[in-house]
């Protein structure tokens, strides 16, 4: 287990931004504790300081995870997000889709085409029955 | 009024000593035991308040330790004193109770090549004096050592030996001989103290040639001879067709743990804000490694016309080896300082020149 270097860090941070944004800096700044990024075995995990201590009397090759794993980093160091780390960034989450084509036939074309896809699970009809049709 | 006040203050007063003396004196059934010199109070009376206490006895505990306490520091009142420094301080009389060791025994160390020898032939130490008489100085001096007695590397004349070359250095020799036998004796004490530890001493076992070396023991010498330079094997040359080695980088080191939080938090803010502030950052790593290519192309590209011309013009004698490198250029990202930094030198060192790297970063091409 050991801190992030700075590559890693920058590499994670660009990662999450885009899903969060600005807010990012809330959750590296947080009022109610300390909380820190750890990697321990290529996977990234979100830790409070306490646990964090904890966590270090465990000797790493029995230490499975702790705090909440945000992702990890593959062989060729491209950061990956995983669904744990949902509960972290839902609070901060910036709505967005994936744009259907590209800058230069946006403006061209119809007022009614679509632009923007909004990608999402399954459980999206379910989640939002009310508000879709 | 008053006189009901004086006598309120004398009840007070009189009520403060009793106090006083009930919190000094502690009743105990049976005594306590005291080591002073080591401030120990033992107190062999069984618990019963203690367990009469219940789940949580932290009163009872803290009136046992005040107890304990008070009998303990009543002992020390008693105690001789004197004045060091204008503080009253009592002499602690020496500790009767013994702490067990810290460290386990030293294991007997084996014995070294000459006490082997020693033992084996029966030799014992005799017994020598500390200073012998010196005839050249007129003084006692010592028998080995500094400003010894008959140091032959500090004679002023020597005479040269009948069968030596006339030409050769005689004191040299002597100091020669001198250092050998320092190394001899450090190898020695080294070797013995890895017998003592069962350590493996590094030895030159398989380098030196034989014919009959198999491949693999060919292959460590070789290893070691490449990284036996002063570089540690950075700049030797390998065979076409030869590997790099793996592995051979440094290895890298990690921050703490456990580091300074704050500072943590801080480098991450910092390391956001740049992200975020969509202006191109310098990178001054980069732009110190630009700068130096381009005046490393400079120097090549005049160096290259010069020979030209020299050539042309039939042995001109050229403007020898030395030349201030060119015109400072202005070309490139700079920050602040750098113009400070940069040494007019030789085209040669242009490639091991450090530039400013402010963060240490990498040199990346």
């Amino acid at each position: 287990m050991r801190p992030l270097t700075e590559e890693e860090t920058r590499v994670m941070f660009e990662k999450i931004a885009k899903y969060i944004g600005e807010n990012l800096q809330l959750l590296v700044d947080r009022p109610d504790g300390t909380y820190c990024f750890r990697l321990h075995n290529d996977r990234v995990y979100y830790v409070s300081e306490k646990i964090l201590k904890l966590g270090a009397n465990i000797s790493g090759d029995k230490l499975v995870s702790l705090g909440t794993c945000f992702g990890k980093f593959t062989k060729t160091h491209k950061f990956r997000l995983h669904i744990t780390a949902l509960d972290y960034l839902a609070p901060y989450a910036k709505g967005f889709g994936v744009a259907a084509k590209s800058t230069q036939d946006c403006r061209k074309v119809d007022p009614m085409a679509i632009v923007v896809f909004h990608q999402a699970d399954i459980g999206e009809y379910v989640r939002h029955e009310e508000t879709l049709t | 009024m008053e006189g009901q006040s004086v006598e309120e203050l004398l009840a007070k007063a009189e009520q403060d000593e009793a106090e006083k003396l009930q919190r000094i004196t502690v009743h105990k059934e049976l005594e306590l035991e005291f080591d002073l010199g080591n401030l120990l109070a033992s107190d062999r009376n069984p618990p019963t308040v203690l367990r009469q206490a219940g789940p949580t006895p932290e009163a009872e505990l803290r009136a046992l330790a005040r107890d304990n306490t008070q009998l303990l520091i009543n002992q020390l009142w008693q105690l001789p004193t004197e004045r060091v420094e204008e503080a009253l301080v009592a002499r602690l009389p020496e500790a009767t109770t013994r702490l067990p060791r810290e460290k386990p025994l030293p294991r007997p160390r084996p014995l070294t090549r000459w006490q082997q020898f020693a033992r084996l032939k029966g030799i014992r130490p005799k017994k020598k004096t500390n200073l012998v008489w010196d005839e050249v100085s007129g003084q006692w001096r010592r028998r080995w050592g500094y400003k010894r007695a008959r140091d032959d590397t500090k004679e002023w004349l020597i005479e040269v030996p009948s069968g030596a070359d006339p030409l050769e250095d005689q004191f040299a020799k002597r100091i020669q001989a001198k250092k050998e036998r320092v190394a001899k004796n450090e190898l020695n004490r080294l070797r013995n103290l890895a017998r003592a530890h069962k350590m493996q001493l590094p030895s030159a076992a398989g380098m030196h040639p034989t014919g009959h070396q198999s491949k693999e023991e060919l292959g460590r010498a070789m290893q070691v001879a490449k990284i036996s330079t002063a570089s540690v094997g950075r700049f030797q040359e390998r065979l076409p067709k030869e590997k790099a080695p793996r592995g051979s980088g440094k290895k890298r080191k990690f921050q703490p743990l456990f580091g300074d939080f704050a500072a943590e938090k801080k480098n991450q803010l910092e390391l956001l804000r740049v992200m975020n502030s969509k202006k191109p950052q310098l990178d001054v790593t980069r732009a110190t490694n630009k700068q130096m290519r381009e005046e490393d192309q400079e120097e090549a590209a005049k160096r290259r016309k010069m020979s030209q011309k020299g050539k042309k013009k039939g042995n001109r004698p050229g403007p020898g080896g030395k030349r201030k490198g060119g015109p400072p250029s202005q070309k490139g990202k700079r920050k602040g300082s750098l113009g400070g930094k940069k040494p007019s030198g030789l085209p040669g060192l242009g490639g091991k020149r450090k530039g400013g790297q402010h963060q240490g970063g990498k040199r990346r091409k």
